[in-house]
């Protein structure tokens, strides 16, 4: 049975100084770390003979629009299915500069989560064999899932109906 | 047995008009190319299925050939990705054609009010009738194939070549 604490001191010493801000909402394993050292991490959790935390659970985004210098982030949930031990791992990125390595050479089931990241949050992984968009209409020119749009357009021209209404 | 449309009938003969007979082995004959992408879908498959039968309609046969189908009936919500998708469908088809609109998203977008979901297939296609409901029931679903069956007795069989009808199409770009 794997602990928060073992795993935790074992990256904490095996990659020092490049992991930090551990924590375990709700008993999950939760750090943070650098882009430069995510793909040698995620190599790590996925060799280690031990821990075998070898399944990418998912991939995604989020936007924290008020994090200066820290505005989107990069979450990797990967999963030990010998211990059934679970990891969640970030990786904070400024929206100036949205460059992140891929995680398709490690896990190849990365390539349509990254896409997919791509698509909503415009995070751009480098060495992505094909980074296009996979969900929405390839004319969209926005990503859609970033916190900087109003919530309603009031002036709307698409569902103005006269017998319904808006 | 449908009742003989109005005419003249005497001793081994009866006529009547071009308009109504063929109207009328139309209505009976309608079949539909089911386009389904959600719950409405699976009414739609109650609808088709024993119980409800939409074969009693003479929708015997649901195409799932475009060349070979009268009737699109668009189930579900589409997203605008899947719009280019509902409109090749519907060129494909042959005339004369009908198009329903099964449940909310199908007509307006329901409940996805959002940026990547069409607010309504009549913004790519032509829609004869709507069925509203979220999801209908298999009874609204038939009602709606006989709203249809009485647009097809009573379409003047001149009115697929008419100056309103090509308007239609121009206004959405088809032809």
């Amino acid at each position: 049975m794997l602990t928060n604490q073992e795993v935790a001191q074992h990256i904490a010493g095996a990659f020092e100084g490049d992991v930090y801000d551990f924590e375990q909402p709700y008993d999950l394993l939760t750090f943070t770390t650098t882009r430069e050292q995510i793909i040698p991490l995620l190599t790590h959790l996925k060799d280690h003979q031990q821990y075998q935390i070898s399944f990418l659970t998912d991939l995604t985004g989020v936007h924290y629009p008020h994090l200066t210098g820290k505005e989107f982030a990069v979450v990797y949930h990967v999963h030990s299915l010998i211990h059934n031990f679970r990891v969640r791992i970030k990786v904070f990125l400024s929206k100036e500069d949205l460059h992140i390595p891929t995680a398709s050479d490690v896990y190849p089931c990365a390539n349509w989560m990254e896409r997919e990241t791509f698509d909503f949050y415009g995070i751009l992984f480098d060495g992505h064999p094909k980074l296009i968009r996979i969900l929405n209409i390839e004319e969209m020119d926005y990503h859609p899932m970033r916190k900087e749009y109003p919530l309603e357009d009031a002036t709307r021209q698409d569902k103005i109906d006269p017998l319904f209404g808006r | 047995m449908v009742d003989p449309p109005a005419g003249h009938s005497g001793a081994g003969f009866f006529a009547t008009s071009f308009d109504q007979v063929i109207g009328l082995a139309r209505s009976y004959s309608l079949w539909p190319l089911p386009f389904a992408t959600s719950c409405c879908g699976i009414e739609f498959m109650a609808t088709m299925g024993a119980h409800y039968d939409i074969s009693r309609f003479g929708s015997e046969r649901p195409s799932f050939s475009p060349r070979q189908s009268d009737l699109l009936m668009v189930m579900g919500t589409i997203a605008k990705k899947m719009g280019p998708v509902v409109k090749q469908v519907y060129l494909q088809m042959a005339e004369p054609r009908w198009v329903i609109a099964v449940g909310a998203c199908a007509s307006s977008g329901g409940i996805f009010d959002t940026y990547s979901v069409l607010q309504g297939i009549d913004r790519i296609v032509p829609v004869d009738v709507y069925v509203p409901g979220c999801p209908p029931r298999p009874e609204q679903i038939l009602d709606g194939l006989m709203e249809i069956q009485h647009l097809a007795q009573t379409e003047s069989l001149r009115r697929r070549n008419g100056e309103e009808y090509q308007q239609l199409l121009a206004s959405y770009n088809i032809q």
